[in-house]
């Protein structure tokens, strides 16, 4: 315990400085709280890999009022991550349906926005806004965490 | 009904209501800090609910009136066990209503109802947090009410406002070894019971590492807010028992107004620190096995049960 | 030692007849039972169950006024010498009778209103249904009886009557006769402790104190409490009481547990304070301990069973250990001196009594209509009741939140009673007090805990969510007559639970402790002498207040939505199938693992492997039980030694005429060889 909390002492604070702000019309409904449910459609993995490292100690998207929950009924966004697969397509409209108004949806991941790598495979039904309505889109393969802290700044409006 | 009593009642009610979710943020803030994080603000919470009063609830299909009645009798429970607790003045604003029994029947009701809902809903998750909560509840009553046997030989009777004003004209009981015992087991039963490490995560995502979570896993909107509201009004209760029983200096013995706000700033202080503790022990704790947690209720109830002992056999009175 | 409240009854001089409202109120009673029960013999079939239940509940209800007068304070004793040979009958009433008469009658009349619609549809033989009124009558004697005798006959008749309405449904299944045998034997028992005990008390009137050497009077108080005990469902003698609850039709289930295991109550409070005025203080520790470990292992039997009418027995067990606490601690205060908790502890259990009666009733009445309509008492069968049976369903909540301790509810007075006593006994009471009082508070306490525990566990998978059968998906709601039987109990319980009060100054009277009563206060109670108050009232007004402020402040909202129905969040799988929901005994497994070295449940797996190939298995299965231990480890030993020395015995019986006529004339010589030396 007490290694631990010389380790606390000798590492301080370990978040950098906040990232630009992502105007978006979307801040103003939730007005600095956004509850986040996460949907893997059929990712490889990478995106998760890099929103778990946004929501960690470095770049600490939970500053700016956003955070994973457990059900979709506690959530305001879900985050797609990964190309629609035929398994998940259902899913994933059960998810989006469970989500109580107002609701939106980010797509994370170039999979996600438009199939990709994955584009015409035999188990892929689809981007995923050929199954739900789109709000917000982070590109890259996979995104940088800053780009993903970008964009939830962009929904919470912090 | 003193005017007295009224006036703590009144204010004890609109500062834990207002102000629990407070606590929540103070509690959240001070781990992330310690994590090395920027952490939330301890506004979030605030934000959190009024947010959540502007969404749509969900009525479950399969549900009953149970399910949607339940939010309410929570937090029914925890804002009167709030209002007639002596937080902020020594006297009480429903006196038959404040004995300590009666304060901890009220919190058991509002956590066996929840526990209801959940099993109402029908879904795996549901049952399993309903059980666990329960059991955890089942075991940590005999420590509860054996501290309160304990805190009660001093001062000749279960009601709180008595116990209070004993232990602020004797404070050389506080540090006695049953004083000392009996906050132990008490310390205990408050992480059992409001659901902090080790015993429950509040954070968790993991629906089999849950407790109280997944009792909640179906409710959205308004209900939600007031579940969270309530589980925050819960902690505040229990550490302000905690604070008032063992440490009830700075509390307002009197109605005039600088004594009642030096009542609520201290109280409010005294609830902050004991919050700001608990964060930071949480860090350094991981979370017990499920079938660990009797045995570490099981070691609180042995120290109520040498805290009654010790008042009666090392008992000045 | 504490004096009793009337000493003998017999009244003034010459005078052994006082009919008044008391007498008249038991005379009829029993004529209206007599009454029906003929009544039942000679009317057609349609019309039966209508007689019967009628009767009972007429009966009942004359019982209740008759034990109010008495409660009261009217003085009542009759006594009829040609009755019964050699010494008659005799009957008396003082304020503590006339308590469990009131308890008894106000349990007979909502079951008797639900015996009319159930009798209808149970299709019961004649005889069954004739000696429902005569139970009734018979436990309504028990409380009044003044003398020994009178005491031992009217309890055989209640015995034997109600054995006749536990065995009534045994056409039907094959356990209610084994659970008949159980119960008669167990009950024979009893009676045969309890005659022993009145018989070296030396008989007589029961209320008159005896002066008996330490030794005897111990011998005595010790019988008293195993025949008593049994009755009133004490471990280790409750076997009978999980076997003959659930095989007995619900309305004589509800009469048993409510008013017959109190008739138990009433003979240890009767030999311990008034027939042996107070005695040693062993006793009442002993009484203290059996209570103790009769409520946490009740409870703990309760949380494990999956049958309905099982947990509701065991939670009986439960309920009277906390009564023979509160009794054991009375006495011990009576003892010492302090009389005011004792009659603060003996409140708490009188009131304990009249609550358990009315919420174990509605808890029966309400759990055997589920059963009957659906078809099963396994609680992993039931399930989603209250869509089809919502009356029936809000009767067993209301019923399970009295029972659980919780306010508003009847058990949390009169457990916060018994626990203030207990408390406020540790500064008098020495070291003994102060090793066994907290043990006692952490048992009450341990109860409460687990009597939440089962009976979240009954009514939230018994009838909420989904059913888990088909019997439980097609049952309907019960007919009037049962729901308005569960009516009036649950009224019963709402009154008790709110407004205690209004009876607690007469209970205090009929414990007999002189001194000003214990418990003062309509609304809120108020104890006397000691510091401490309670108003259930107030706290379910401030609940239902904040409750209705935080409804109508939501509604008040400028941005709130409407309410949308949704599905139920499956995960985005497949449906959630009723066989996924938790089921009863899935509940209760955490709890079973904690609580794994009291119980020892046994498990078992056979694995079935294919014909073909060693290292498949075509089928795996897995039981688990969780047995009566107090059963396994006591009675199974005494039942191998009855049937070892009944084997060892037919030897002398093997046939021969012979050797039978030896046996006489070897008895008749040896009874002339003694009478001579004995001259």
């Amino acid at each position: 315990m007490l290694r631990l909390w010389r380790k606390i002492r000798a590492h301080g604070r370990v978040a950098e400085p906040p990232v630009g702000r992502r105007r978006g019309a979307l801040a103003a409904g939730l007005r600095g709280s956004v509850q986040l449910r996460h949907v893997d459609a059929g990712s490889c993995g990478g995106c998760e890999v890099e929103i778990g490292a946004a929501f960690g100690p470095v770049y600490d998207a939970e500053r700016y009022g956003a955070r994973l929950v457990a059900s979709p009924r506690h959530a305001d966004a879900l985050v797609v991550t990964g190309v629609v697969t035929r398994n998940m397509a259902e899913p994933l409209r059960r998810t989006y349906e469970a989500v109580p108004a107002p609701k939106l949806v980010v797509a994370v991941g170039d999979c996600a926005r438009d199939c990709g790598v994955f584009k015409g495979a035999y188990g892929v039904t689809g981007a995923v806004r050929d199954v739900l309505p789109v709000d917000a889109e982070v590109p890259g393969c996979p995104p940088r965490p800053e780009e993903i802290v970008a964009a939830i700044r962009g929904l919470t409006g912090r | 009904m003193t005017r007295l009593g009224i006036a703590g009642g009144i204010i004890q009610l609109v500062v834990v209501t207002g102000c629990a979710p407070l606590l929540t943020g103070v509690t959240r803030q001070v781990r992330a800090r310690l994590e090395g994080r920027a952490g939330q603000g301890i506004g979030q919470p605030w934000r959190d609910l009024r947010k959540l009063l502007r969404k749509e609830p969900v009525t479950p299909a399969g549900t009953s009136e149970l399910f949607r009645i339940a939010p309410l009798v929570l937090l029914a429970t925890t804002a009167v066990a709030a209002a007639v607790a002596p937080f902020v003045t020594t006297a009480s604003a429903i006196g038959p209503a404040a004995d300590l029994f009666a304060v901890v029947a009220l919190l058991a009701l509002g956590t066996a109802t929840l526990a209801l809902a959940a099993i109402d809903t029908g879904t795996a998750f549901g049952g399993m947090g309903a059980s666990r909560e329960i059991t955890i509840m089942a075991l940590a009553e005999p420590t509860l009410l054996v501290a309160i046997f304990a805190l009660s030989v001093r001062a000749g009777s279960t009601n709180l406002a008595a116990i209070v004003t004993a232990t602020v004209h004797n404070p050389a009981q506080v540090v006695s070894p049953a004083g000392v015992l009996a906050a132990a087991a008490l310390a205990l039963v408050t992480i059992a019971e409001t659901g902090r490490l080790p015993v429950d995560n509040p954070a968790t995502h993991l629906e089999l590492t849950m407790v109280h979570e997944a009792m909640i896993l179906e409710y959205a909107g308004p209900d939600l807010a007031l579940i969270e509201l309530a589980s925050s009004m819960r902690l505040a209760v229990f550490l302000g028992l905690l604070a008032t029983l063992f440490a009830p200096w700075g509390i307002a013995t009197t109605a005039a107004p600088l004594a009642l706000a030096a009542g609520t700033a201290v109280f409010a202080a005294k609830v902050g620190l004991l919050g700001a503790t608990l964060a930071a022990g949480e860090v350094f704790t991981a979370k017990l096995r499920l079938f660990r947690v009797p045995e570490l209720l099981a070691g609180s109830f042995l120290l109520a049960l040498l805290a009654v002992a010790a008042s009666h056999f090392l008992g000045a009175a | 030692m504490p004096a009793a409240a009337g000493g003998d009854r017999r009244g003034d001089p010459g005078a052994d007849r006082a009919v008044n409202l008391v007498g008249f109120g038991l005379g009829l009673a029993v004529a209206v039972a007599s009454l029906a029960a003929l009544a039942v013999l000679a009317l057609p079939g349609r019309l039966r169950p209508a007689a019967a239940g009628a009767g009972t509940a007429l009966s009942g209800a004359a019982g209740l006024v008759s034990g109010i007068a008495a409660l009261d304070g009217r003085p009542f004793s009759l006594g009829l010498p040609g009755l019964l040979p050699l010494s008659g009958l005799e009957f008396a009433a003082d304020r503590l009778s006339g308590f469990f008469v009131a308890v008894t009658g106000a349990v007979a009349v909502p079951a008797g209103v639900y015996a009319i619609g159930y009798l209808r549809h149970s299709g019961m033989s004649r005889s069954a249904c004739a000696f429902l009124p005569l139970f009734v009558a018979s436990m309504l004697l028990v409380p009044v009886a003044g003398t020994a005798v009178t005491l031992l006959a009217c309890w055989e008749l209640m015995a034997l009557t109600s054995l006749l309405q536990v065995l009534a449904e045994h056409p039907r299944r094959a356990e209610v006769a084994e659970a008949g045998r159980w119960y008669a034997a167990m009950t024979h028992l009893g009676f045969v402790c309890i005659l022993a005990a009145l018989m070296l008390a030396g008989g007589g009137s029961l209320t008159a104190a005896r002066h008996l050497p330490a030794a005897l009077a111990g011998t005595v108080f010790v019988l008293a409490l195993a025949g008593f005990g049994s009755k009133a469902g004490i471990v280790p003698l409750h076997a009978w009481l999980p076997r003959a609850h659930p095989e007995a039709p619900s309305h004589v289930s509800a009469l048993m547990s409510a008013a017959m295991v109190n008739m138990g109550v009433y003979g240890i409070i009767r030999t311990g304070f008034w027939l042996l005025g107070g005695g040693a203080r062993w006793w009442w520790l002993l009484v203290l301990a059996l209570g103790a470990v009769s409520a946490v292992y009740g409870i703990l039997q309760a949380a494990m069973s999956s049958d309905l009418k099982r947990l509701l027995g065991y939670s009986t067990t439960e309920n009277m250990g906390l009564v023979l606490v509160g009794v054991g601690a009375a006495g011990l205060f009576a003892g010492t001196g302090e009389r005011v908790l004792a009659g603060l502890a003996l409140t708490a259990v009188l009131l304990h009594v009249a609550g358990h009666a009315a919420f174990k009733s509605l808890l029966f009445l309400s759990a055997g209509s589920a059963a009957q309509r659906a078809g099963t008492r396994d609680l992993d069968a039931l399930g989603g009741l209250r869509a089809g049976m919502p009356v029936t369903a809000a009767a067993f909540g209301w019923g399970a939140l009295a029972a659980s301790a919780l306010p508003p509810g009847t058990a949390f007075v009169s457990e916060w009673l018994l626990v203030q006593a207990l408390i406020h006994g540790l500064p008098g009471g020495g070291t003994a007090a102060a090793v066994v009082l907290p043990v006692a508070v952490a048992a009450v306490a341990l109860t409460a805990g687990l009597a939440v525990a089962t009976f979240v566990k009954a009514f939230g998978t018994g009838f909420l969510a989904r059913p888990r059968s088909d019997g439980a998906a097609r049952a309907t709601e019960a007919p009037v007559s049962m729901l308005a039987g569960m009516g009036l109990a649950g009224a019963a319980c709402l009154a008790l639970a709110l407004v205690p009060g209004a009876v607690l100054p007469a209970l205090a009277r009929a414990t007999g402790m002189t001194g000003a009563p214990a418990v003062t206060g309509l609304v809120t109670l108020r104890l006397s002498g000691i510091a401490g108050e309670l108003s259930p009232l107030l706290l379910t007004l401030a609940l239902l207040a904040v409750m209705t402020a935080a409804a109508g402040w939501l509604r008040t909202l400028p941005a709130r939505r409407a309410r949308r129905a949704a599905r139920l969040w499956d995960c985005g799988a497949g449906p959630l199938t009723a066989r996924m929901e938790y089921t009863a005994t899935a509940f209760a497994e955490p709890l079973q693992r904690v609580f794994d070295d009291v119980l020892a449940p046994e498990t078992g797996i056979d694995v079935t492997h294919l014909d073909e190939a060693r290292y498949l298995v075509k089928a795996v299965e897995y039981r688990r039980r969780v047995p009566d231990r107090v059963e396994r480890r006591l009675y199974r030993p005494v039942l191998a030694a009855v049937h070892a020395w009944g084997t060892a015995g037919r030897r002398l019986a093997p046939g021969s005429v012979h050797r039978y006529l030896g046996y006489g004339f070897c008895a008749v010589t040896a009874l002339l060889i003694v009478l001579a030396v004995a001259r």
